[in-house]
């Protein structure tokens, strides 16, 4: 009796789990169909085709937004990660009010509403006269790039020891010298993954983006946005399938790929 | 070497790109065109056309929260039940869409529920009667919950999988039943990760435009549309300030509430 209401209780589960399984991805199955539905219908199956997947690639707008969110998503990263690692670190030897300060600062573009944080940023450069497109693009995603790299870095910072440091300086060393030699590969993983976190932040940003790119300038999103209110064309589907296939390869990469390094 | 210099550009890049374009927003928010002061920005949310839609973001980002918070703790428990790591393949595959661009989420919602999109299409076929899904409150909740539903997945499973078996075990051998263990122990132990996925979908969805525009039509304003429309089409900033104003006064509201609760911060998603 006991086995058959287990038995019971498990097939319950398993019904949940597909059914919310279904939920998430019937969507995105349904346009990786359509993506080879030779027919624009969304409801007849008019025949394979590849032709929305050539339209897609030899579409100029949209391997230029792709390029630009590549660009935007690297450098973005690149210089919120310097920028917070650098102040993570003079963080890290301040007094307790500088301290909370300090972080509080980089809490507020965390806790904003993006809706607000892109409207105060194209506010502040149309008022000092700065025009709308890439570089204001790129000052605002570093700008919420920063906290995710404080964030990242600051746990890493407090494990490492002062005093490894300092026996690293009186053996010679000079400051930054025994900084990269013995601080940064202990708080590297963090500086690492305070970098993908900002990169992943930029790639997926919409509001922000929408705000600040002024006229002409596209990333993925805002053109996908500016695409699908004028009503949504095949090459759309394409598009998602590819960046679904590349999203998931990315994905299992990173989290199953075998961890050599850790178990050294 | 000081080592506090370093904290220069940080200061520098923040001050610049985040406390002046606030002040900004406070500036605008608080002058009418001609620069002298006013509130009548900040007082116009009490019109009916305003007031309807902070209203209408409000129960809407109120009903996708609780859904979404219904639907995944039993499925956090569940994945939990199953002793599954926090790298296990059936957790990634649930937190998967999380990554895939916001706004072809949207859309694909959108190709589903048009008039003549897919469930119609099904629904024809099978000779039922054509629904009009799309344009209404409903179609928008969907779209949220469909939207931040990993967002409260992941804070909320994190949580769990620290809970200790034999907390629970021990509930049970004291004879508490299923709803007893729930309530006084359950709940109580994952309230931090509830608390962050709570944030961390009613805040994206009561500030949300991209949603309504998408699956609402222009027919159904959230007080997103409204701020969003007010600089990229009326072009009335001192408004759209004042609205912003009155928004991030709702948001520190809510976040403040919830603190409250959830003292420890232990649910945070990173």
């Amino acid at each position: 009796m006991n086995r058959w209401k287990r038995n019971l209780k498990r097939i319950w589960q398993d019904f949940y789990l597909v059914m919310i399984m279904v939920f998430l991805y019937a969507p995105i199955a349904t346009m990786m169909v359509l993506s080879f539905n030779k027919s624009k219908s969304r409801t007849q199956w008019g025949g394979f085709t590849l032709r929305w997947y050539t339209e897609m690639f030899s579409s100029r707008n949209i391997t230029s937004a792709l390029v630009n969110t590549l660009v935007i998503a690297f450098l973005s990263a690149l210089i919120a990660t310097v920028i917070g690692t650098a102040a993570s670190i003079a963080i890290n030897s301040m007094k307790t009010v500088p301290r909370t300060i300090f972080m509080g600062l980089a809490n507020i573009p965390m806790l904003n509403a993006e809706i607000v944080t892109g409207i105060s940023l194209m506010l502040a450069f149309i008022a000092f006269g700065i025009s709308l497109g890439f570089k204001t693009v790129l000052i605002s995603h570093t700008t919420f790039n920063i906290p995710f790299v404080i964030l990242s870095v600051m746990p890493k910072l407090k494990q490492t020891s002062r005093t490894t440091y300092e026996a690293a300086m009186d053996l010679g060393a000079g400051p930054v010298y025994a900084f990269f030699k013995v601080v940064f590969p202990d708080i590297m993983p963090g500086v690492l993954s305070g970098f993908l976190m900002a990169f992943t932040m930029s790639l997926d940003d919409f509001i922000i983006t929408h705000f600040t790119r002024g006229a002409g300038f596209n990333t993925l999103s805002t053109l996908i946005y500016s695409e699908v209110r004028r009503g949504i064309k095949p090459s759309m589907y394409a598009l998602s399938t590819v960046i679904f296939v590349v999203v998931l390869a990315l994905l299992l990469i990173s989290n199953f790929a075998p961890k050599k390094r850790q178990e050294n | 070497m000081n080592r506090k210099l370093l904290a220069g550009p940080y200061l520098i890049w923040m001050i610049g790109f985040v406390l002046i374009p606030l002040a900004l927003i406070f500036y605008y928010g608080l002058t009418d065109r001609s620069g002298a002061f006013t509130l009548a920005n900040i007082v116009s949310i009490a019109t009916e056309e305003h007031a309807k839609a902070m209203w209408l973001s409000l129960g809407l980002s109120f009903v996708s929260t609780l859904i979404c918070l219904l639907l995944a703790y039993p499925l956090a428990m569940i994945l939990r039940s199953r002793g599954m790591g926090r790298t296990s393949f059936i957790v990634f595959i649930f937190v998967l869409p999380m990554w895939m661009n916001f706004l072809l989420r949207t859309m694909a919602w959108q190709t589903l529920l048009e008039k003549n999109g897919v469930i119609n299409g099904i629904l024809s076929a099978l000779h039922l009667p054509v629904q009009s899904l799309i344009n209404t409150p409903g179609a928008i909740i969907l779209g949220m919950v469909y939207n931040f539903l990993p967002f409260m997945v992941l804070p909320v499973y994190n949580v769990l999988c620290k809970i200790d078996d034999n907390t629970i075990n021990a509930a049970r051998d004291l004879g508490a039943n299923f709803w007893q263990t729930l309530f006084r122990i359950w709940l109580p132990l994952s309230l931090p990760g509830i608390i962050s996925g709570i944030t961390m979908v009613f805040i994206p969805a009561l500030t949300t435009f991209v949603i309504s525009n998408l699956l609402g039509g222009s027919k159904i304003l959230l007080i997103g549309n409204v701020i969003e429309q007010e600089f990229n089409k009326s072009g009335n900033w001192n408004l759209g300030s004042g609205l912003s104003l009155v928004l991030m006064a709702f948001i520190i509201i809510s976040m403040a509430i919830l603190a409250k609760y959830d003292k420890t911060g232990e649910g945070s998603m990173f």
